[in-house]
């Protein structure tokens, strides 16, 4: 318990001394706010711009969770399909590291060709980043059940399904949990990329935007902005794991 | 199929001229020469052999995980396969749930095996709750019941796993060195609670082992295994009074059955000529 508040304590000062530095650096080397505005003229620009920033962020969250949710619900049907077939898997294994060494940012104007520019190609993008790490999560948690645990319940007679369903979903349950971690931060980089790109909205546009227009400290709330979601999401998505397999980090349940 | 005239009574289960071949091709390995074995019902025998005989590949034989290359099995006078046969097994690894209390883990063949599984909904908080709470008091895990298995030490996991095995009263009982990974006296322990968990049930059990004086403990036969391929090359009825007690595997009537056996193994024919 010490122990972890000392280590929580640490980086919370780590992550404040970062930001003293910067701003010392910046004020100390004389740096223009064109190339690297302070932290504090960041907050403050996200104080004053704060009901145009809105809009925009709401936007990206919007597209980054639909497309996120999708992502899931794909990701976990397909990886439930393959891993537990082991055909299915020997087949499909290699396609899918194949496709997902692909940047997936390449497919961002093949998506605007297709729906035209806008919400729904950000969506897409959000969503086609975070499939293969679930599905290649999912898939491996369900192919590597024990070989002994399989023979028990084959010995019970147990079906497919019956093993499917009581054994290897919850066993690849932290898997699953730990991809997701993964993919809400990479929906991020979709969806952002995607509005950057393609859209009118969104806080990737208006970065962009703001770029053109030398408002620096604008373009950095807006960096402010998507740290802070993707790191609030990370850590909401850590506590659902926490809850909901505690039991595979059980080191501190152990009392 | 016929059963030999001569058999008083119909075995539980019968190896006829079984051999197992593993691959395919010029891969093929023969894992298990010619083997025929009977175990009549509520026997206790313990397979015991040389490492890579074959041990393991006869019990998932009995648990239909595999099917023979020749010869046939007959379970209750019928080809096995025809009717379901209630199987318990157990592993040395222990493979209970991690996400599951001890009491959820003992109860999941309830939850698969006919027919208890078609009353698993209406019953798991009543009877089968009490049926599982019963076993586990039987093996003194009463106070455990809702502990998770990483809270158990080994011992205490494989008297679960036993319970698992055994919940959903099984015609057949198979166990792959279920205290292999076990220290000495744990060891001892647990053959006490398999041996009191058999004689109140008096299910059929075949029991593979590495340990001699286990098997002479436990079993009331041991079928010697010769190295690999395996085929039995003896088969010796062990008729120490019940219970016995780990006080008896030091009298010199169970040291000679455990020598005997011991010089089975040991000068037992290196590699047969295919
Ligand atoms: N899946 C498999 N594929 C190929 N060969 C196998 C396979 N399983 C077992 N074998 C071979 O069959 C032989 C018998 O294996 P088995 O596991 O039955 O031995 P065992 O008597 O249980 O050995 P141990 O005492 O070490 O557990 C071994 O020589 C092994 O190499
Ligand atoms: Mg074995």
């Amino acid at each position: 318990m010490m122990a972890s508040i000392r280590r929580r304590a640490a980086s919370i000062s780590l992550i404040i001394g970062l930001f003293v530095f910067w701003e010392v650096a910046v004020m100390a080397f004389g740096i223009s706010s064109l190339i690297l505005p302070r932290p504090s003229e960041i907050l403050s620009t996200l104080y004053a711009r704060g009901p145009a920033i809105w809009p925009h962020a709401k936007q990206t969250l919007y597209t980054t969770l639909m497309g996120f949710s999708i992502g899931v619900m794909i990701g976990l049907s397909l990886g439930t399909l393959i891993g537990s077939s082991r055909l299915a898997y020997d087949t499909a294994y290699p396609l899918l590291v194949g496709i997902s060494s692909i940047p997936k940012v390449a497919v961002v104007p093949i998506f605007v060709l297709w729906f035209g520019a806008g919400t729904v190609p950000a969506i897409l993008t959000a969503m086609i980043i975070c499939i293969f790490p679930i599905v290649v999560n999912v898939a491996t948690g369900l192919a590597t059940v024990e070989p002994e645990l399989e023979d028990v319940m084959k010995s019970m007679k147990a079906s497919k399904l019956d093993i499917l369903w009581n054994v290897a979903l919850p066993r690849a349950m932290p898997y699953f949990f730990a991809s997701l971690k993964v993919s809400v931060t990479l929906a991020f980089v979709g969806s952002v990329v995607a509005e950057t790109v393609a859209s009118n909205r969104g806080v990737g546009n208006m970065m962009m935007i703001a770029s053109a227009s030398f408002n620096v400290p604008l373009v950095f709330a807006g960096l402010f902005v998507l740290a802070t979601m993707g790191v609030s999401l990370y850590v909401i998505f850590s506590l659902i794991e926490r809850r909901v397999v505690g039991w595979a980090m059980r080191k501190d349940g152990a009392v | 199929m016929m059963l030999s005239p001569q058999t008083l009574k119909t075995p539980l289960i019968q190896f006829e001229g079984v051999a197992v071949d593993y691959g395919r091709g010029p891969d093929r390995v023969r894992a298990l020469e010619p083997t025929s074995l009977a175990v009549s019902e509520g026997d206790f025998v313990a397979l015991v052999g040389p490492s890579g005989c074959g041990k393991s590949t006869l019990l998932k034989l009995a648990a239909e995980l595999l099917q023979p290359s020749a010869g046939f099995i007959l379970f209750g006078g019928r080809e096995l396969g025809a009717k379901p046969v209630r199987v318990g097994m157990a592993f040395q690894s222990s493979t209970l749930l991690p996400w599951m209390t001890i009491r959820d883990n003992v109860m999941l063949p309830l939850k698969i095996v006919p027919p208890f599984r078609q009353h698993y909904r209406a019953k798991r908080r009543g009877e089968y709750r009490d049926k599982v709470d019963a076993l586990l008091a039987q093996v003194g895990l009463r106070d455990f019941a809702d502990s998770y298995p990483w809270q158990l030490s080994g011992g205490m996991m494989q008297r679960a796993n036993l319970c698992r095995a055994l919940i959903h009263e099984p015609d057949l009982l198979l166990l792959d060195e279920p205290f292999g990974a076990l220290d000495q006296f744990t060891r001892e322990e647990l053959w006490g609670t398999l041996q009191e968990l058999w004689m109140a049930t008096t299910t059929t059990v075949i029991l593979v082992t590495h340990d001699l004086r286990e098997a002479a403990y436990l079993a009331n036969r041991i079928c010697v295994m010769s190295p690999r391929p395996g085929r039995i090359l003896e088969d010796r009825v062990v008729s120490f009074e019940r219970p016995r007690t780990v006080e008896m595997t030091y009298e010199p009537d169970f040291v000679s059955t455990i020598q005997h056996l011991r010089s089975m193994i040991v000068h037992s024919p290196k590699e047969s000529p295919k």
